[in-house]
Parts: structure tokens; sequence; C-alpha cells
């Protein structure tokens, strides 16, 4: 079908949901009061915000990965003539993948990979 | 050989002609469009009710009870009386949440995990869109719902959800490397990244055969690899019940969760039928060298049968995983990726690579 079908995978994405959530809008019985609309916690009035300074551990995971997803890409052009250019392209790609090993043992000796 | 009355180009070359013969260029194209949309819609709900059932049914029958057995025959009605029951409750949207964003995450993790149907060979010549960098699109638009994901836990501001939504972002990116790493091995022994000349170049043999055991511990990580990025048991710690209530849909009720629950189990889908594919040879029937009668017999079975009795055997696989191993704890799930699978993963694809190139495999 080509590209237009994209279109049409998405429009179905989300034409879906926001035609599940109309028939649900209109059928479903409304009542709302304060205590309905509170965050649901613990029952009583929650304390302090939620959006706060959060745990640097998650960054650093995040770090490592995206070095890790950028040498994803790098591999899936090697991945597909990978046999017509044979044994040099296989050094050069071990040798590219070897220093981010390097990295990536670099990270755990640093302690990065070590949660809290 | 693959018999062509299963070939399905023929079927949908006919009914275009059709629509041709009777109407102009435009109208065709749109009648194709609808047509196409309106076979989605309804597939992503059928599937989405047969894999909740199944799912329902594999966990009773690992727990040796009966499971949903009261709605219709054999409780198939269950599912149905769920879905009416969702459309009636009401749809909260919290005060103190980020309304606008709120609202947005449900359709963002939808349509990225439809969107990511397009180029899956359900059959001979039955796919959306045989583009030729199918598989990377396919890694490339999953990893999208993740930005979902995080703005549906930031945007309830609410401190379950935003614990829920850092984990899963911190899990789904994590175990994407080893995934995308078996991938890539899949494609150098391929050598393409189109959807139907992976299956084709399994014609001869599914790669978890013909590729000896490095294909075989890739498979491996693989299934691995998409549990924890489906978010499922053992690697459900986004949603542990016990903590975090549900992780980062807590505070959605009615239609938007169910939206949250229908993308979570198209992806598991996806990811499933993307294992079928990759190493179990999609649509390709089920050969044994010069037995040509064996062959012939199974050749009669259709394609998209092949294709679904795969992939749900992979989607039962991940459901039993649930029922067998205990949940890990972050700092575990952390290291079995990092320090394990990703290593591992690389030292694979590149004995892949040199056998591939060394001609070792069949």
């Amino acid at each position: 079908m080509g590209n237009v079908s994209l279109i049409v995978l998405m429009a179905c994405g989300i034409g879906f949901c926001g035609l599940a959530q109309l028939v649900s809008k209109l059928i479903a019985p409304s009542s709302k009061n304060l205590q309905k609309l509170q965050a649901y916690e613990c029952g009583v009035p929650t304390i302090g915000a939620s959006w706060i300074q959060f745990n640097v551990g998650y960054y650093l995971f995040a770090l490592i990965f995206l070095v890790f997803d950028v040498e994803l890409m790098f591999l899936f052009p090697w991945a597909v003539v990978n046999k017509e250019m044979g044994i040099t392209a296989f050094i050069e790609i071990v040798v590219f993948i070897f220093i981010l090993f390097l990295g990536l043992l670099y990270a755990w000796k640093k302690g990065a990979l070590k949660w809290m | 050989m693959i018999l062509s009355i299963y070939n399905f180009t023929l079927l949908t070359d006919k009914i275009h002609s059709f629509l041709s013969a009777h109407m102009s260029e435009e109208f065709v194209l749109t009648t194709e469009l609808v047509l196409i949309g309106l076979l989605i819609v309804t597939f992503v709900a059928v599937l989405a009710m047969v894999l909740i059932y199944t799912e329902r049914k594999v966990a009773a029958y690992m727990q040796l009870r009966e499971g949903p057995n009261r709605v219709g025959i054999y409780g198939t009605g269950q599912v149905v009386a769920d879905v009416l029951k969702l459309v009636l409750k009401e749809g909260i949207t919290p005060n103190g949440a980020d309304k606008l964003m709120f609202n947005l995450a449900p359709y963002i993790v939808l349509s990225t995990c439809i969107m990511a149907l397009a180029p899956i060979a359900f059959g001979n010549g039955l796919v959306l869109w045989d583009l030729n960098i199918g598989v990377l699109y396919i890694t490339s638009i999953t990893s999208l719902g993740v930005i979902g994901i995080l703005i549906a836990g930031w945007s309830s501001n609410n401190k379950y959800s935003m614990l829920g939504a850092m984990r899963s972002g911190a899990q789904i990116v994590s175990y994407e490397l080893s995934a995308g790493l078996c991938i890539i091995s899949i494609v150098v022994l391929a050598g393409s990244m189109q959807m139907s000349e992976i299956v084709n170049s399994q014609a001869d043999g599914w790669w978890i055969f013909k590729g000896h055991l490095p294909v075989i511990v890739a498979f491996i990580i693989f299934i691995i690899a998409a549990t924890a990025e489906l978010n499922r048991a053992p690697f459900d710690l986004a949603e542990a019940e016990s903590e975090l209530t549900a992780g980062f849909h807590t505070e959605y009720s009615g239609m938007k969760f169910a939206m949250f629950f229908l993308a979570e189990y198209i992806n598991m889908f996806v990811l499933c039928a993307m294992a079928a594919t990759l190493f179990l040879g999609g649509w390709m029937p089920f050969h044994i060298g010069h037995w040509t009668t064996f062959n012939n017999v199974m050749d009669y079975i259709p394609s998209p049968l092949w294709f679904l009795g795969k992939t749900f055997f992979i989607i039962f696989i991940i459901m039993w995983f649930r029922w067998t191993f205990p949940r890990l704890r972050v700092d575990q799930l952390l290291d079995l990726e990092w320090k394990y699978l990703l290593p591992i993963s690389m030292i694979n694809l590149l004995m892949i690579a040199l056998m591939n190139i060394l001609g070792w495999h069949f």
C-alpha cells in the first residue's frame, strides 16, 4: 500500500481512542466531587508535590543507553551488507564494538551500573 | 514450493482491479484506505479480546482452576462483558493533573503500537506496507511508546505513577538494546531488513534450525528482552501491585485505562510476531529436508495460520513465564541487562557475523 497506510494506521489509533472515549462519555454516568478528583494515594490529602527532583541513577542509565542505541543504529547498515563486505568490515566492526565495550567496562568500574 | 493458492497478492490485486473497473482513481484509493482502516480496527479489537481471554485461561489452568466460565460458552463472553463494564465507567481526570498531557498520553501509546503493525507479514502477500527497512521501522516505532508512558506517569501528579513511569522507562530503554542486537543478528544472516525477504530467506529452514547455537542464544535473549519491554512478570516492577498499585496508569479510569490495556496487548502481539518472523520463519510452513509428501501436506495449511500459530506459541511462553518466575528487584533487573545480556548478545552478534562470512550455517 505504500506510505499512505502509515497515515491510515495513525488515524486508526487516534480515531479508535477518541471514539471509545466519546461513547463512554455519552453513556457513562458522571458525578464529580472533590474527594473523587484527588490523587489516588492513601485516602488522606497528599503531602508534597510529585514533580520533584529524582534519583540520578535513572539518568545515568539513560545516558549509557543513548551511547549504545547510537551504536545500534551504526550496526544496522553493516548488518545488511555483512556478506558482501566480508572479513575487512567484520574486523572494523570488532574494533568498533570493542571500543564501546571498553566504555561499558569503564561505566561498570566507576559504579554507574550500581543501583543506589 | 510454496503453494500459489494461498498467495494473497492475487486476492488484493483482484479487489483492486474490481474497484478500478467501477470508480475513478482517487475514489479507489479512498475506498481501499477505508477498508484497510476498518480491517485494522476490527483486527486490533478482536486480537485484544482473544489475548485477554487466553491470558486469563492460561493463568487459571496454571493454578489448577477453571478461569472465566460463566458468561457465554466456556466464558468467552466474559471479555465482552468486561469491555461493556469499562465503557459504562466514568473517566476521571484528577484535579492536580496536567490535563492536556494526561489526556494526550493514551492517544500516543495506542497509535504508536497500532502503527507498528504496518510491516508485519501476516501471510504470503498479506502485508500492509512491505518497506525495505521493516525491522528498523518496528524497533523505532515501538520505542516511541515509552514517551507516552513517561507522559502518562508524569502528568498524573501522583507519586505511584511517577515512580512507575520512571521504572518503566529505565527498563524499556535498557532491554531495547539487547533486543536490538538480537534483531541485528538475524538481519546479518538474512542480508536484508525487509520483512518479506527475511521470511523468504527461511524457505529452506527456519533460522533457529539453520543457525546453530548462536541463533538459539539470540532467540532466548530476544524472548527475555521482549518480556521486559512489555513490563510483564517477572519484570513487572513498574506495576508491582503491592508497591505501586498500578504503576504509570494508577490515575486512569474507564476508557482511558482500557486504551493502555489494549496497547499493552497489541505491543505483546507485535513483539511476539517479530520473534516468530525473525527466528521461526514467519508464515513459512515447517519443512523437513527431502520428505516431499510431508512438505506438501504442510504446504496445504494456509500461511496466516502458520504465522498466527507461531506467534501464539511465543505469547503462550511469555504468559507461562508469569506463573513460573518470581518478580525481580530493580537492581537485579538492571544487572541482568547491563552485566549479562548486553555483553552476551554483543559477542553473540559477532559470532553470528563471523559464521555468516565463513558460510558455516546451512
